[in-house]
């Protein structure tokens, strides 16, 4: 597929030009490994078991059959080719193994040896291949140059997901004793602390605290970020790099204006201070279950009658697809109002009632473009539409912003980039594979900046906003030429500044 | 991984950030600060401090906007930025001054 460019010329950058073939170019690019503490404190072995091979071929079986839509991927592939072009790690990379239907192969050629009657009897005429030393350190490698974002999945005629693919890799890894350090470090600070980044309350409140004196100094009104309040009507659930993080914490005060806006009764749990769910990263059915209960547990204790998520892309997809499986059922909530509900969907319900009022011209300064996050555009939805997921987050930044321009239509909606560090590959020892993986985006978003001059790029995910202010600066973009898109609506939003409520009832 | 440092290894993992941070001294900071081929000027200090004092008191490093808040206040607009920071600390203030501060490295979407 071309890319749409308009006046495109030789000396364009193309997002979606096909790389030259370097056959094991990243197969060195591997996460540090959990220590045996963060392992163990997950359920899992602490280094690598005497009879990995058992183990590894037992626990394929048996996600085999948890998960029958894992044999159908793995039975289905006919090798037709159309995948191969669409991962961002291959355009950025060049290795052929991180061409989606190769890293699907790294798992279906030992599916094929082990459990399927062709594999077992004539190996060498379906690539069948017994599991050894070095396919272990191959899963390893590649299945952590997958940042499960689906985008080859639309392209594949049979639907084949390679998300599903490289979770069940992690997991088997994983059940061996070999985990990563990144994700299960942070799932363990999870379970000990309440979030991703080890804040506990009384550094939580500080900092709630401080970001209230913040913006009565920057605007005059006594917007509040309410902690632990019993009886709220609405429970926000964000990533806790908003809590700490920019320009993350920007879109966090424009969650709390919105509230205040909307004379709303909200409150943040410090026990479930987390919206992320690395549970989904590293594939675990049983972590992404207690780390979802986590917030059942806030809700009821707070007892809140919504639940709204903050900007984090696959949080949105482990609440959206997942949360009422993983946590339900919510009958305890308000049935009027969407279980769970996305805060880009509260906002433009908002702003659909008139409710909210701005002067776009303090985003003036700005010519913007957004970028969909992978697992909001193909895992989830938002609002009563189909499409409402791209739709929803471009609508209320057309509302709070006047230069508002889309990059190529083949690299946004549901054909957008990954932003290069998701799905676990977020660590810094990563930081080669994240930089290559960013470069489709980065490319079109020069594209459309020489075009129309675009400054500016808003995401509704914490990953993909640490993971472009670290890259953007080789694009020749200021670090903080990305934005929170409720830090756009917080820019615009007027607020009246005398009398101010904080009680809880509606 | 460990630096050696008076004649003893202080441990570290496998990124350079101390494994028990109770064997931080300033001396050990500088070197784990030419590591990071950062030289400590009074300035850097002045964060390595404050990250230190925040630490003691919350058990964890201050948020950007918390560090950039008490600068201000102790050294002035100019000196507060999270560009500025970006200055002092070319791989991030978060990261690389808790590195030389002997602080566990903040984990999450960071």
């Amino acid at each position: 597929m071309d890319a749409i460019v308009p006046g495109s010329d030789a000396d364009r950058l193309d997002p979606l030009e096909i790389p030259t073939l370097c056959p094991g170019a990243m197969a060195a690019s591997q996460p540090w490994g959990a220590s045996p503490d963060h392992q163990k404190a997950l359920g899992f072995p602490g280094e690598l078991v005497d009879d990995w091979q058992n183990v590894a071929i037992a626990k394929m079986g048996e996600l085999l059959e948890k998960n029958r839509a894992l044999r159908v991927y793995l039975d289905s592939c006919v090798k037709c080719g159309a995948c191969t072009d669409k991962c961002h790690y291959f355009l950025g990379t060049g290795d052929p193994k991180n061409m989606p239907v190769a890293r699907q192969d790294l798992l279906r050629k030992v599916y094929r040896r082990y459990f399927t009657f062709t594999g077992k009897y004539f190996p060498g005429l379906v690539g069948a291949e017994e599991l050894t030393k070095e396919v272990i350190d191959d899963w390893y490698s590649y299945f952590h140059q997958c940042s499960q974002c689906r985008r080859c999945s639309v392209f594949c005629p049979y639907g084949i997901d390679t998300a599903e693919i490289s979770m069940a890799g992690r997991e088997i890894l994983d059940a061996i004793g070999k985990g990563q350090k990144y994700c299960n470090e942070i799932i363990g600070k999870v379970h000990t602390i309440g979030n991703n980044l080890g804040l506990n309350k009384n550094a939580l409140r500080s900092t709630l605290e401080g970001l209230e004196e913040d913006i009565e100094d920057d605007i005059g009104v006594p917007v509040k970020l309410p902690l632990d309040v019993k009886g709220a009507d609405i429970l926000l659930v964000t990533p806790s790099a908003d809590f700490f993080a920019e320009p993350h914490v920007d879109g966090l005060i424009g969650y709390a204006k919105v509230f205040h806006a909307a004379g709303a009764s909200w409150t943040i749990s410090s026990y479930a201070s987390e919206a992320a769910n690395f549970g989904m990263f590293i594939g675990s059915y049983e972590q992404m279950r207690l780390i979802s209960l986590r917030i059942r547990e806030a809700a009821l204790d707070l007892g809140v009658k919504r639940i709204v998520f903050g900007e984090c892309g696959h949080a949105w997809r482990v609440a959206y697809s997942f949360l009422n499986t993983l946590a339900g059922p919510f009958d305890f909530l308000d049935q009027r109002y969407p279980i769970p509900q996305h805060i880009c969907e509260y906002t433009w319900d908002l702003i659909q009632k008139g409710a909210l009022e701005f002067d776009k011209s303090k985003n003036d300064h700005i010519r913007l473009t957004y970028h969909d996050s992978c697992n909001v555009a193909r895992a989830t939805r938002m609002g009563d539409q189909p499409g409402g997921q791209f739709e929803i987050p471009r609508a209320i930044l057309k509302t709070v912003c006047n230069h508002y321009f889309d990059m190529a239509q083949d690299t946004i909606r549901d054909q957008t980039f990954c932003c290069g560090g998701g799905g676990g590959l977020l660590t810094d020892e990563l930081m080669d594979i994240r930089k290559k993986g960013a470069s489709p985006r980065m490319k079109a978003l020069k594209t459309v900046a020489e075009d129309h001059g675009v400054t500016h790029m808003a995401a509704i995910c914490a990953i993909c906003k640490t993971q472009f202010a670290k890259v953007m600066p080789d694009w020749g973009f200021e670090r903080d030429s990305i934005l929170s898109v409720h830090q756009l609506v917080s820019n615009a939003i007027i607020l009246q500044k005398p009398k101010q409520e904080n009680d809880d009832d509606r | 991984m460990s630096y050696h440092f008076n004649g003893a290894d202080i441990a570290s993992d496998e990124e350079g950030y101390l494994t028990d941070l109770s064997l931080w001294n300033p001396e050990l900071a500088l070197l784990i600060a030419k590591d990071e081929k950062i030289e400590m000027s009074d300035e850097h200090w002045e964060v390595v401090n404050f990250l230190r004092e925040y630490y003691d008191e919350y058990q964890i490093a201050p948020a950007i906007r918390v560090l950039t808040k008490a600068l201000k206040k102790k050294l002035g607009e100019e000196k507060s930025s999270n560009k500025y920071l970006y200055e002092l600390f070319p791989y991030g203030p978060a990261k690389q001054a808790c590195k030389i501060a002997g602080l566990p490295k903040p984990t999450g979407c960071v």
